[in-house]
């Protein structure tokens, strides 16, 4: 049997080094549905959960598995689901009840090229707007993007501390080539792993108010059976947890939910910066891209070219303030994604009009080489 | 003179003397009124459910309510456990993830026949496959009563809905078949003028090892019963007059056909591996192999 955290060096894949940050991170239930390239994720987890105690269930549609991780989370549960492209989209309305209920989870986007059916064996960046707006309603969400195997563990463990600091849903937006790619993961001694844990209630059960925030704007979770007798809907609730039809109460409630993120960004926000601080042309990217962006970057500069990397570990929140601040002294702005501009909306959106911003992407299916981001910056700067 | 007298009989009643309600420990008092209707049955069924927790003996901190959308939806709302009102058609699979991440909570899931049997079906059929050890309580009042009435999947054939106004031309489920065939292993019908044995099903359904599913006939006054000119009380007068109690009955004789009488009782109680069981088990053969 092995131990609950691998520590040691290891050559796995991408998803199978997310199911290991996972279990590092805490995690005792999945819900799973199968589905390329994210499948290998779930299989991890079968085989490894019931010897550390865990549950691991298929369930019957990738509805049915996120709503499942939500109902575990409530026993006190930290709980996790992977997918791809047409699972996430299944998953969306489910996503919008975790937010509003407050109801920590992990999700895992294995992406793959769109839409429908699209490349299921082949890798795409395009689902990341789907991420940020894909439920219905308004809502502030966290996103992390990893480049690496090495950064499908470490983020993961990185989601499930954020999700249980603030009770949000986190996605790991991760893509087939990372998911698939097998490189060296280092895993820590498992005392070496900084695992955060939901704040439960203390206190008078008879008087307790579920949705009655701490001091960051999150209120502590109790688990079923702790006593407190909670109600926990998907209506506009107030502190109480009931379902009240006003005005006052959705605005009360879409402040702290809003709140939560917006006020909390200098912590949740994580980025990386190369050779940005004498750059004239700002590479902006996330994930597999990045990787192929620090090679145009190296060989732009070789060139005489002053670029530098921006490469965002959150994409959401997106690090808005950091963008404008580029914005004041660089000449341009390339978004170098698997996907015909979704990132790079937002780029453009902060860089302002002042400030050109340009899209080196791809349809999906492959990734951007660094020749043709090379291509587009000569042709554009 | 009678003036006077009322106001001494107030003086000499002070508060405490009032009769509690036998299940106010059960109920979010401080959330009624109900939405439910003057007519409705579901308040009946909502208090056999309550009644029968209470007389389980079990501990209250032992139980989950889970309900999706709709008027029965609602019942998670006004229970004083832990609730769950979750999305339209997820009770099941969010009462999945309870069970199996803590299998010593009871989960109860309540809900309508709408919320539980078109959009929620492909979790029924699979948790009842998989004998998932929840009691699901579906209360199927023939339509979609909130949203104002339209066809459900359990709307008999040509009767009138707000989008059927011509008549529904499908047929509706036989749900304890269904579960039967899906894998339930306690499958029970009743009506909501039968809170006795209502009550004892409850029971039964909540002490039952695996996936238990019990039926609930119910009018809807305002949407059903209204739009197809049956009188709400001849609507429950069926319930008493035109219902036949069977027990173990065969799943094909108990689709609905008030003119021929509709079956009701115990229709199945059979012992089946659970998966909570079997994932324990398992963990235990893999330590000790």
């Amino acid at each position: 049997m092995e131990p609950k955290v691998l520590t040691g060096e290891h050559f796995i894949n991408g998803d199978i080094a997310c199911a290991e940050g996972a279990i590092a991170a805490g995690c005792t239930f999945f819900g799973a549905y199968p589905i390329t390239p994210a499948t290998e994720v779930a299989e991890r987890m079968a085989e490894r959960l019931p010897d550390l105690g865990g549950t691991f269930i298929q369930m019957e549609d990738e509805i049915a598995a996120i709503t499942s991780i939500l109902g575990a989370a409530w026993t006190g549960a930290k709980t996790m689901t992977a997918t791809s492209g047409p699972g996430f989209s299944l998953m969306m309305e489910t996503v919008g009840l975790a937010v509003v209920t407050e109801t920590p989870c992990v999700v895992v986007n294995v992406q793959r090229g769109g839409p429908s059916t699209g490349l299921p064996t082949m890798g795409a960046q395009a689902d990341m707007m789907q991420a940020r707006w894909g439920s219905h309603g308004d809502y502030e969400i966290i996103a992390l993007s990893p480049s690496s195997p090495q950064e499908m563990f470490d983020l993961t463990i990185e989601a499930f501390n954020l999700s249980e600091t603030y009770r949000v849903p986190v996605f790991i937006m991760s893509d087939e080539v990372v998911g698939h790619m097998s490189e060296k993961v280092v895993i820590p001694q498992a005392s070496k792993i900084r695992t955060v844990s939901r704040p439960r209630p203390s206190g008078r059960k008879d008087r307790f108010k579920p949705y009655q925030p701490g001091p960051n704007g999150v209120p502590p979770m109790p688990a079923i059976g702790d006593g407190y007798n909670v109600h926990v809907t998907g209506l506009t609730h107030d502190e109480q947890g009931y379902p009240v039809m006003s005005v006052d109460t959705q605005k009360e409630m879409m402040a702290r939910l809003l709140g939560k993120i917006r006020n909390n960004l200098h912590d949740i926000i994580r980025t990386q910066s190369y050779l940005l601080s004498d750059a004239d042309i700002v590479i902006v990217s996330y994930g597999v891209s990045a990787r192929t962006s620090y090679t145009a970057v190296d060989e732009l500069r070789s060139m005489g070219i002053r670029a530098g990397l921006f490469r965002l570990i959150t994409v959401w929140p997106f690090p808005e303030d950091q963008i404008r601040e580029l914005a004041k002294r660089v000449k341009g702005f390339v978004t170098v994604e698997i996907n015909m501009g979704q990132i790079s909306r937002e780029v453009q959106r902060c860089a302002g009009s002042a400030v050109p911003s340009y899209l080196a992407g791809h349809s999906g299916g492959t990734v951007i080489t660094p020749d043709a981001v090379i291509q587009l910056i000569k042709e554009v700067f | 003179m009678a003036r006077a007298k009322r106001q001494t009989k107030a003086k000499s009643a002070p508060l405490e003397e009032i009769p509690k309600h036998p299940l106010e420990d059960l109920i979010r008092v401080e959330r009624i009124p109900h939405i439910w209707c003057p007519g409705c049955g579901i308040g009946t069924v909502f208090s056999a459910c309550l009644s029968a927790i209470k007389q389980t003996g079990i501990d209250y901190g032992k139980f989950s309510m889970v309900s999706g959308i709709g008027c029965s939806g609602r019942g998670a709302g006004y229970v004083r456990l832990d609730s769950f009102h979750t999305t339209h058609g997820r009770a099941i699979p969010f009462a999945t993830g309870i069970k199996m991440a803590d299998p010593s909570v009871n989960v109860i899931v309540f809900s309508g026949d709408g919320d539980l049997f078109a959009i929620g079906g492909n979790h029924f059929i699979h948790a009842a496959r998989r004998n998932m050890d929840i009691t699901v309580i579906c209360i199927n009042n023939f339509i979609y009563g909130m949203t104002g009435g339209q066809v459900a999947a359990t709307t008999p054939h040509m009767a009138k809905s707000a989008t059927t106004p011509y008549g529904n031309p499908d047929s509706p489920f036989n749900l304890p078949m269904l579960a039967i065939a899906s894998g339930a292993t306690y499958v029970a019908r009743w009506t909501m003028i039968h809170s006795r044995d209502l009550t004892h099903a409850f029971v039964e359904a909540i002490n039952h090892r695996g996936f238990s599913f019990i039926e609930v006939l119910s009018p809807c006054p305002i949407n059903y019963a209204r739009r197809n000119k049956i009188k709400t009380m001849d609507m429950v007068r069926q319930f008493q007059n035109n219902t036949i109690i069977k027990n173990h009955a065969a799943p094909s004789e108990l689709d609905i056909d008030f003119q021929k009488g509709v079956v009701l009782g115990k229709f199945i109680d059979i012992d089946k591996p659970t998966p909570d069981e079997i994932l324990v088990k398992m963990r235990d053969q893999r330590k000790n192999p």
